[in-house]
């Protein structure tokens, strides 16, 4: 059903949702039907109101959560032995999700840590980390001191310290005010085109939506479903070129045409 | 790509604010306490003077502070005696209650099976439990430090419970995506979530302690050699020795305020960094 209006994906599938359903233990349908692939090194926005199920989908992609119905296939990756696929994968909550009593560095090595990597093996990877989120000499500080962007920093720098090759981000920017919004939607997108990531990006603004990702998967709620697909163009536009150009502008116009009808169908 | 604003640290004052106000402000903190005490004696020993208070009935400062110097070798073995039983008590209560608070938040059937039987323990007064354990104790004082246990235990098991469900629920998933073990997410994740609530009950604990001691010792009725500061008490009321007994009675609120000061200081010595509840805020 999205197929139409999708780009032609010229990179191999990383991992394709066929017919996935989720139903929680209340009863509550939270997604029903949803088929979507996604490529390799694409960045991927799930676009949608609450209640869409797209936190859900990015669950589901972590194994965090298991889908009621449907198949999830990680084209290309081994089956660990809890079942698992063994995916580079990083997450990054909404919250920051910082251990308030460890410091920057000791926040940004809990992966590593948990692989068995000591400090002192680890550092060089964490100071690498903190540079580049712009944060190097916060490495002793704690994280009630930082300010809420800062804390979202230190969460990415521990996403991106295991040299992950998926990013599975739900909605990591909302509880931040526009301007270090902005900052951290840019520096995002240089990471990404740094480490050639995956990104699978959740949120509920357009504008985020159409200025980061190369495609809009647009998503409706009760049942939590797959509306619109939309491919995205940006060519090499700069940021702020890009933010002022028409192209832009027509972009989120057309999502917003596609949230507005998805989420009037659902009231109807 | 540098980021937002830095924050202040955490505490830092102005510093011309400092010199100007916080002199007289620690000099009343100490000052009014002191003055306050003194007043308060002072009080007492014209109210005995002025009326002739017999005492037998009310001893003046003077004679209470007289027995504490001359009756100090029979009070400080009787306090040496209450202590050692409040704090083995308390020790036990503190790895005990962590242990089973770990234990029951495995698992919700171990939760279903013992929770009822903790709760049992806890709400029945120990002063009727007591002359049970005494029956069934080996001495008097593993009678006494059962029951001092017993009363100390259950705000560390319910704090730490508490504590150990509360973990972020996020942090737990993180823990699971990179596929942490149970027993570093036990070690690394929830027992330091754990901690304020387990130094809250550790607060609470300390002070349930020194009075289960003295209560369960008041319910024997041990005397000799061995006994703490409640059979001292006991004993000085059946004598009429009164200053003795408020001789004894200042030991203990003194052995219980440093308790309270000791406990308050170790959870400030955890918690400063990083928790909330003990970061002084700016006005």
């Amino acid at each position: 059903m999205t197929d139409d209006s999708a780009p032609a994906p010229a990179r191999p599938t990383l991992v394709s949702l066929r017919g996935v359903a989720k139903t929680f233990s209340t009863g509550t349908t939270a997604l029903s039907g949803v088929d979507l692939d996604i490529g390799e090194g694409e960045f991927v926005s799930l676009l949608g109101p609450s209640g869409c199920g797209k936190s859900t989908v990015l669950r589901m992609l972590a194994g965090l959560a298991a889908p009621s119905a449907g198949t999830i296939d990680w084209k290309r990756a081994r089956i660990d032995g809890a079942g698992r696929p063994e995916v580079d994968m990083s997450f990054v909550f909404q919250e920051a999700t910082l251990m308030p009593w460890a410091t920057v560095e000791k926040n940004v090595w809990l992966p590593l840590r948990l692989k068995g990597v000591s400090l002192k093996a680890a550092r060089p990877r964490i100071d690498e980390a903190l540079e580049r989120v712009g944060l190097s000499g916060f490495a002793g500080a704690y994280p009630r001191e930082l300010s809420g962007g800062m804390k979202m920093r230190v969460s990415i720098a521990r996403a991106l310290v295991t040299r992950p090759k998926v990013m599975l981000m739900d909605e990591p920017f909302a509880a931040l005010d526009e301007i270090t919004r902005q900052k951290l939607n840019d520096d995002l997108l240089d990471l990404w085109r740094t480490f050639g990531w995956t990104v699978v990006f959740v949120t509920h603004s357009v504008f985020e939506s159409v200025y980061l990702s190369e495609r809009v998967v647009v998503m409706a709620a009760r049942p939590g479903r797959v509306v619109d697909d939309l491919a995205v163009d940006r060519d090499d536009l700069s940021s702020a070129d890009y933010r002022n150009s028409p192209r832009y502008h027509a972009m989120c116009a057309r999502a917003s045409a596609s949230l507005l009808s998805a989420i009037g169908g659902a009231a109807a | 790509m540098t980021g937002e604003a830095i924050p202040a640290k955490a505490g830092a004052a102005a510093p011309g604010e400092a010199s100007g106000r916080r002199l007289p402000e620690r000099l009343a903190r100490v000052l009014i306490p002191v003055v306050m005490l003194a007043a308060l004696i002072g009080i007492w020993q014209a109210y005995v003077t002025a009326w002739a208070v017999p005492h037998y009935i009310l001893p003046s400062p003077v004679r209470v502070a007289e027995a504490l110097v001359g009756d100090w070798p029979i009070l400080s073995g009787a306090l040496l005696v209450t202590l050692k039983i409040t704090f083995t008590a308390l020790f036990l209560a503190l790895v005990g209650g962590l242990a089973l608070a770990i234990l029951l938040v495995q698992s919700r059937w171990i939760e279903l099976a013992l929770g009822p039987y903790l709760v049992i323990l806890q709400v029945t007064p120990i002063v009727a439990i007591a002359p049970l354990i005494l029956i069934y104790a080996p001495t008097t004082q593993t009678a006494l430090l059962i029951c001092a246990f017993i009363v100390a235990f259950f705000p560390v098991l319910s704090n730490s419970v508490q504590g150990l469900k509360s973990t972020d629920h996020n942090l737990l998933d993180l823990y699971a995506l990179y596929g942490a073990s149970r027993l570093q997410t036990l070690w690394l994740l929830r027992l330091p979530a754990a901690l304020p609530y387990f130094l809250a009950g550790l607060k609470i604990a300390g002070g349930l302690s020194l009075i289960a001691a003295v209560v369960a010792e008041f319910a024997a009725g041990s005397a000799g050699a061995g006994s703490g500061l409640a059979f001292r008490i006991l004993e000085s009321q059946f004598r009429l020795n009164i200053p003795r007994l408020f001789a004894a009675l200042i030991l203990l609120s003194a052995a219980g305020v440093a308790i309270y000061a000791v406990t308050s200081f170790v959870s400030w010595l955890l918690l400063h960094r990083w928790h909330e509840s003990a970061i002084r805020r700016e006005s």
